[in-house]
Protein backbone atom coordinates (compact mmCIF):
# COMPACT_ATOMS: atom_id res chain seq x y z
CA UNK A 1 0.00 0.00 0.00
CA UNK A 2 2.56 2.52 1.19
CA UNK A 3 5.06 1.14 -1.86
CA UNK A 4 2.39 2.19 -4.20
CA UNK A 5 1.65 5.73 -2.37
CA UNK A 6 5.33 7.36 -2.46
CA UNK A 7 5.54 8.52 -5.73
CA UNK A 8 2.34 10.20 -5.16
CA UNK A 9 3.42 11.79 -1.66
CA UNK A 10 7.04 12.69 -2.96
CA UNK A 11 5.40 14.71 -6.24
CA UNK A 12 2.83 16.25 -3.84
CA UNK A 13 5.73 17.62 -1.43
CA UNK A 14 7.52 18.53 -4.36
CA UNK A 15 4.73 20.80 -5.48
CA UNK A 16 3.65 22.15 -2.49
CA UNK A 17 7.53 23.51 -1.89
CA UNK A 18 7.59 24.75 -5.52
CA UNK A 19 3.87 26.74 -4.88
CA UNK A 20 5.33 27.99 -1.61
CA UNK A 21 8.39 29.67 -3.14
CA UNK A 22 6.25 31.46 -6.00
CA UNK A 23 4.08 32.53 -3.81
CA UNK A 24 6.52 33.92 -1.56
CA UNK A 25 8.26 35.50 -4.98
CA UNK A 26 4.56 36.79 -5.90
CA UNK A 27 4.18 38.45 -2.60
CA UNK A 28 7.66 40.20 -2.65
CA UNK A 29 8.73 38.08 1.09
CA UNK A 30 11.20 36.86 -1.34
CA UNK A 31 13.19 38.57 -4.13
CA UNK A 32 15.40 35.89 -5.55
CA UNK A 33 17.29 38.80 -7.48
CA UNK A 34 18.65 39.81 -3.84
CA UNK A 35 22.25 39.48 -3.30
CA UNK A 36 23.42 38.69 0.28
CA UNK A 37 26.17 41.71 0.88
CA UNK A 38 29.56 40.07 1.79
CA UNK A 39 30.06 43.11 3.81
CA UNK A 40 27.71 42.62 6.62
CA UNK A 41 29.53 43.00 10.20
CA UNK A 42 32.43 43.91 8.63
CA UNK A 43 34.23 47.55 8.61
CA UNK A 44 32.60 50.19 6.13
CA UNK A 45 33.96 50.98 3.15
CA UNK A 46 36.47 54.21 3.23
CA UNK A 47 36.03 56.94 0.81
CA UNK A 48 36.82 60.59 0.20
CA UNK A 49 34.88 62.09 -2.19
CA UNK A 50 33.84 65.30 -3.66
CA UNK A 51 30.75 66.69 -1.71
CA UNK A 52 27.42 67.81 -4.39
CA UNK A 53 26.38 70.57 -1.63
CA UNK A 54 28.81 73.50 -1.84
CA UNK A 55 29.14 73.80 1.69
CA UNK A 56 31.65 71.21 2.27
CA UNK A 57 34.76 70.73 0.15
CA UNK A 58 34.93 66.74 0.37
CA UNK A 59 33.22 63.77 1.73
CA UNK A 60 35.27 61.89 4.50
CA UNK A 61 33.91 58.71 5.60
CA UNK A 62 35.97 58.53 8.78
CA UNK A 63 33.80 62.28 9.83
CA UNK A 64 30.89 59.93 10.40
CA UNK A 65 32.38 57.60 13.17
CA UNK A 66 30.66 58.32 16.70
CA UNK A 67 27.47 58.34 15.85
CA UNK A 68 25.76 55.14 12.95
CA UNK A 69 25.02 56.37 9.77
CA UNK A 70 22.70 55.75 6.91
CA UNK A 71 24.05 55.64 3.55
CA UNK A 72 21.61 56.04 0.49
CA UNK A 73 22.69 55.13 -2.44
CA UNK A 74 20.98 57.08 -5.16
CA UNK A 75 20.41 59.20 -8.14
CA UNK A 76 18.46 61.90 -10.08
CA UNK A 77 18.37 59.17 -13.14
CA UNK A 78 16.91 56.51 -11.10
CA UNK A 79 12.77 56.57 -10.54
CA UNK A 80 12.59 54.36 -8.19
CA UNK A 81 14.74 56.72 -5.55
CA UNK A 82 11.72 59.74 -6.22
CA UNK A 83 9.49 56.78 -4.02
CA UNK A 84 11.51 56.59 -1.27
CA UNK A 85 12.50 60.06 -1.23
CA UNK A 86 9.28 60.73 1.22
CA UNK A 87 10.97 57.91 3.51
CA UNK A 88 14.10 60.02 3.81
CA UNK A 89 12.60 63.11 4.62
CA UNK A 90 11.07 61.54 7.53
CA UNK A 91 13.58 59.25 8.87
CA UNK A 92 15.83 62.35 8.49
CA UNK A 93 13.38 64.48 10.75
CA UNK A 94 13.79 61.38 13.64
CA UNK A 95 17.68 62.29 14.49
CA UNK A 96 18.25 58.93 14.76
CA UNK A 97 21.42 58.51 12.25
CA UNK A 98 22.93 60.64 10.05
CA UNK A 99 22.07 60.10 6.37
CA UNK A 100 24.40 60.49 3.99
CA UNK A 101 24.00 60.23 -0.35
CA UNK A 102 26.28 58.55 -2.41
CA UNK A 103 25.08 59.95 -5.59
CA UNK A 104 25.61 57.42 -7.82
CA UNK A 105 27.21 57.93 -11.37
CA UNK A 106 25.37 61.31 -11.31
CA UNK A 107 25.93 64.92 -12.97
CA UNK A 108 26.23 67.08 -9.46
CA UNK A 109 23.97 69.91 -10.80
CA UNK A 110 21.04 67.57 -11.97
CA UNK A 111 21.63 65.81 -8.45
CA UNK A 112 21.18 69.26 -6.95
CA UNK A 113 18.30 70.51 -9.08
CA UNK A 114 16.92 66.92 -7.42
CA UNK A 115 17.52 67.98 -3.99
CA UNK A 116 16.21 72.00 -4.47
CA UNK A 117 12.98 69.98 -5.71
CA UNK A 118 12.15 67.40 -3.52
CA UNK A 119 13.74 68.44 -0.24
CA UNK A 120 17.14 67.60 1.14
CA UNK A 121 17.22 65.03 3.44
CA UNK A 122 21.12 64.27 3.76
CA UNK A 123 23.55 65.88 6.02
CA UNK A 124 26.50 65.27 3.22
CA UNK A 125 26.04 64.20 -0.66
CA UNK A 126 29.03 62.27 -1.69
CA UNK A 127 29.68 62.40 -5.40
CA UNK A 128 30.34 59.27 -7.40
CA UNK A 129 30.58 59.93 -11.10
CA UNK A 130 32.98 57.25 -11.50
CA UNK A 131 31.01 54.48 -9.72
CA UNK A 132 34.37 53.43 -8.02
CA UNK A 133 32.99 53.97 -4.02
CA UNK A 134 29.63 51.85 -5.30
CA UNK A 135 32.18 48.87 -6.36
CA UNK A 136 33.68 49.47 -2.73
CA UNK A 137 29.99 49.00 -1.60
CA UNK A 138 28.75 46.11 -3.42
CA UNK A 139 26.47 48.17 -5.28
CA UNK A 140 24.02 46.74 -8.18
CA UNK A 141 20.95 49.25 -8.55
CA UNK A 142 19.72 52.17 -7.01
CA UNK A 143 18.34 52.99 -4.16
CA UNK A 144 20.59 51.10 -2.01
CA UNK A 145 20.69 51.85 1.91
CA UNK A 146 23.74 50.43 4.61
CA UNK A 147 23.12 50.94 7.86
CA UNK A 148 26.34 51.37 9.66
CA UNK A 149 26.71 51.57 13.51
CA UNK A 150 28.98 54.36 15.29
CA UNK A 151 32.23 51.87 15.36
CA UNK A 152 31.57 51.59 11.55
CA UNK A 153 30.40 48.30 11.14
CA UNK A 154 27.83 47.55 8.43
CA UNK A 155 24.91 46.60 10.16
CA UNK A 156 22.33 46.35 7.23
CA UNK A 157 21.73 46.59 3.32
CA UNK A 158 18.76 46.97 1.86
CA UNK A 159 18.19 47.05 -1.68
CA UNK A 160 15.02 48.51 -3.68
CA UNK A 161 12.76 52.02 -2.44
CA UNK A 162 12.87 52.37 1.74
CA UNK A 163 9.07 52.80 3.25
CA UNK A 164 8.25 53.31 6.92
CA UNK A 165 7.51 49.95 7.47
CA UNK A 166 10.78 48.43 5.77
CA UNK A 167 12.46 51.24 7.90
CA UNK A 168 10.95 50.07 11.32
CA UNK A 169 10.85 46.58 11.40
CA UNK A 170 14.41 45.94 9.35
CA UNK A 171 16.71 49.20 10.69
CA UNK A 172 15.05 50.01 13.89
CA UNK A 173 15.65 46.40 15.69
CA UNK A 174 19.52 46.31 14.04
CA UNK A 175 20.17 50.03 14.69
CA UNK A 176 19.20 49.43 18.39
CA UNK A 177 20.88 46.20 18.99
CA UNK A 178 24.24 47.67 16.94
CA UNK A 179 24.49 44.66 15.56
CA UNK A 180 23.81 42.61 11.80
CA UNK B 1 26.45 13.38 -43.10
CA UNK B 2 26.85 17.19 -45.02
CA UNK B 3 24.24 18.51 -42.35
CA UNK B 4 26.27 17.04 -38.98
CA UNK B 5 28.98 18.84 -40.75
CA UNK B 6 26.70 21.70 -41.65
CA UNK B 7 25.78 22.04 -37.78
CA UNK B 8 29.50 21.80 -36.37
CA UNK B 9 30.40 24.49 -38.82
CA UNK B 10 27.71 27.13 -38.15
CA UNK B 11 28.48 25.91 -34.33
CA UNK B 12 32.21 26.77 -34.78
CA UNK B 13 31.30 29.87 -36.01
CA UNK B 14 28.79 31.12 -33.23
CA UNK B 15 31.60 30.09 -30.48
CA UNK B 16 33.86 32.54 -32.54
CA UNK B 17 31.78 34.99 -32.67
CA UNK B 18 30.95 34.96 -29.06
CA UNK B 19 34.71 34.34 -28.08
CA UNK B 20 34.36 38.14 -29.21
CA UNK B 21 32.04 39.75 -27.16
CA UNK B 22 34.19 41.75 -26.02
CA UNK B 23 33.96 44.04 -29.07
CA UNK B 24 31.46 45.60 -26.60
CA UNK B 25 34.55 47.78 -25.71
CA UNK B 26 34.73 48.83 -28.59
CA UNK B 27 38.68 47.52 -29.01
CA UNK B 28 40.95 45.51 -27.32
CA UNK B 29 41.81 46.43 -24.20
CA UNK B 30 45.73 45.20 -24.38
CA UNK B 31 48.12 44.50 -27.46
CA UNK B 32 49.81 42.02 -25.98
CA UNK B 33 47.21 38.80 -26.94
CA UNK B 34 47.92 36.66 -23.69
CA UNK B 35 46.93 39.55 -21.20
CA UNK B 36 43.57 39.91 -23.41
CA UNK B 37 42.71 36.43 -23.22
CA UNK B 38 43.14 36.81 -19.33
CA UNK B 39 41.19 39.88 -19.37
CA UNK B 40 38.02 38.28 -21.92
CA UNK B 41 37.85 35.20 -19.53
CA UNK B 42 37.68 37.15 -16.31
CA UNK B 43 35.68 39.42 -18.26
CA UNK B 44 33.36 35.93 -19.00
CA UNK B 45 33.35 34.17 -15.44
CA UNK B 46 32.49 37.53 -13.45
CA UNK B 47 28.70 38.10 -13.18
CA UNK B 48 26.57 41.24 -14.40
CA UNK B 49 24.72 42.38 -11.01
CA UNK B 50 22.14 44.25 -13.11
CA UNK B 51 21.39 41.81 -15.36
CA UNK B 52 22.15 38.88 -13.47
CA UNK B 53 21.96 36.11 -16.34
CA UNK B 54 24.46 37.92 -18.14
CA UNK B 55 28.69 38.14 -17.80
CA UNK B 56 30.28 41.68 -17.60
CA UNK B 57 31.69 41.20 -21.20
CA UNK B 58 28.39 40.56 -22.45
CA UNK B 59 25.91 43.35 -20.53
CA UNK B 60 25.72 47.02 -21.91
CA UNK B 61 25.01 47.84 -18.19
CA UNK B 62 26.82 51.21 -16.52
CA UNK B 63 28.01 48.94 -13.91
CA UNK B 64 29.31 45.92 -15.79
CA UNK B 65 31.12 48.72 -17.77
CA UNK B 66 32.77 50.23 -14.57
CA UNK B 67 33.84 46.68 -13.28
CA UNK B 68 35.42 46.16 -16.67
CA UNK B 69 37.11 49.06 -16.20
CA UNK B 70 38.26 47.82 -12.85
CA UNK B 71 39.19 44.25 -13.99
CA UNK B 72 41.96 45.89 -16.75
CA UNK B 73 43.24 48.69 -14.13
CA UNK B 74 44.15 45.76 -11.75
CA UNK B 75 45.57 43.44 -14.54
CA UNK B 76 47.51 46.64 -15.88
CA UNK B 77 48.65 47.11 -12.26
CA UNK B 78 49.88 43.24 -12.54
CA UNK B 79 47.43 41.85 -10.24
CA UNK B 80 46.72 38.19 -10.26
CA UNK B 81 43.04 36.40 -11.77
CA UNK B 82 43.24 35.61 -7.67
CA UNK B 83 43.28 38.88 -6.32
CA UNK B 84 41.25 40.39 -8.84
CA UNK B 85 38.15 37.42 -8.06
CA UNK B 86 38.56 38.07 -4.45
CA UNK B 87 38.34 42.05 -4.91
CA UNK B 88 35.26 41.25 -6.71
CA UNK B 89 33.69 38.55 -4.17
CA UNK B 90 34.97 40.73 -0.89
CA UNK B 91 32.33 43.00 -2.26
CA UNK B 92 29.69 41.29 -4.07
CA UNK B 93 29.72 38.14 -2.70
CA UNK B 94 30.68 34.46 -4.48
CA UNK B 95 27.27 35.10 -6.44
CA UNK B 96 29.51 37.58 -8.83
CA UNK B 97 31.52 34.52 -9.88
CA UNK B 98 30.12 31.81 -12.41
CA UNK B 99 32.18 29.38 -10.97
CA UNK B 100 31.75 29.73 -7.04
CA UNK B 101 34.54 28.33 -4.90
CA UNK B 102 33.83 25.01 -2.99
CA UNK B 103 33.13 26.38 0.57
CA UNK B 104 30.96 25.83 3.32
CA UNK B 105 28.27 27.81 1.72
CA UNK B 106 28.22 26.17 -1.77
CA UNK B 107 29.35 22.59 -0.76
CA UNK B 108 25.30 21.71 -1.66
CA UNK B 109 25.64 23.33 -4.73
CA UNK B 110 28.79 21.42 -5.83
CA UNK B 111 28.16 18.05 -3.94
CA UNK B 112 24.71 17.49 -5.27
CA UNK B 113 25.19 16.65 -8.76
CA UNK B 114 27.59 13.95 -7.68
CA UNK B 115 24.89 12.96 -5.10
CA UNK B 116 21.97 12.92 -7.57
CA UNK B 117 24.08 10.63 -9.98
CA UNK B 118 25.26 8.47 -7.00
CA UNK B 119 21.38 7.85 -5.96
CA UNK B 120 20.18 7.33 -9.86
CA UNK B 121 23.34 4.51 -9.61
CA UNK B 122 22.47 3.01 -6.41
CA UNK B 123 18.35 2.95 -7.19
CA UNK B 124 19.10 1.16 -10.91
CA UNK B 125 21.63 -1.10 -9.42
CA UNK B 126 18.70 -1.97 -7.04
CA UNK B 127 15.94 -3.02 -9.66
CA UNK B 128 18.04 -4.90 -11.68
CA UNK B 129 19.16 -6.91 -8.86
CA UNK B 130 15.87 -7.22 -7.99
CA UNK B 131 14.64 -8.45 -11.45
CA UNK B 132 17.55 -10.50 -11.98
CA UNK B 133 16.91 -12.67 -8.92
CA UNK B 134 13.21 -13.08 -10.02
CA UNK B 135 12.20 -16.48 -11.52
CA UNK B 136 11.08 -15.69 -15.15
CA UNK B 137 7.96 -17.58 -14.44
CA UNK B 138 7.26 -15.31 -11.04
CA UNK B 139 3.42 -15.07 -10.91
CA UNK B 140 3.55 -13.02 -7.23
CA UNK B 141 2.43 -8.90 -7.58
CA UNK B 142 4.51 -8.26 -4.74
CA UNK B 143 6.73 -6.13 -7.10
CA UNK B 144 5.31 -2.66 -8.54
CA UNK B 145 8.40 -3.27 -11.31
CA UNK B 146 8.36 -6.62 -11.99
CA UNK B 147 4.30 -7.09 -11.53
CA UNK B 148 3.53 -6.54 -15.62
CA UNK B 149 5.58 -8.71 -16.88
CA UNK B 150 4.51 -10.95 -14.28
CA UNK B 151 0.97 -10.40 -15.67
CA UNK B 152 2.15 -10.78 -19.20
CA UNK B 153 3.69 -14.24 -18.40
CA UNK B 154 0.11 -15.54 -16.20
CA UNK B 155 -2.04 -14.76 -18.93
CA UNK B 156 0.00 -16.36 -21.98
Amino acid sequence: MWRHLTPAIAFALLGISLTWVLLRIGSHDLDVREIQSPLLGKPAPIFSLPSVLDAAPRVESGHFLGAPYLINVWGSWCAACREEHDTLLKIASQHQVTLVGLDWKDDPNAALAYLSELGNPYTEVASDQEGRVAIDWGVYGAPESFLVSAQGIVLFKFVGPLTEAVWNDQFLPRLQKGAP
Amino acid sequence: MTGLARALISLACTLILSSQALAIDGSAAFSDVATQARYDALAHNLRCLVCQNQSIADSNAELAADLRRQVREMIAAGQSDQQIKLFMTERYGDFVLYEPPFSARTSVLWAAPLLLLLACVGGAWRVIRRRSQQPIDDTSTEDVVGSKDANVGRSS
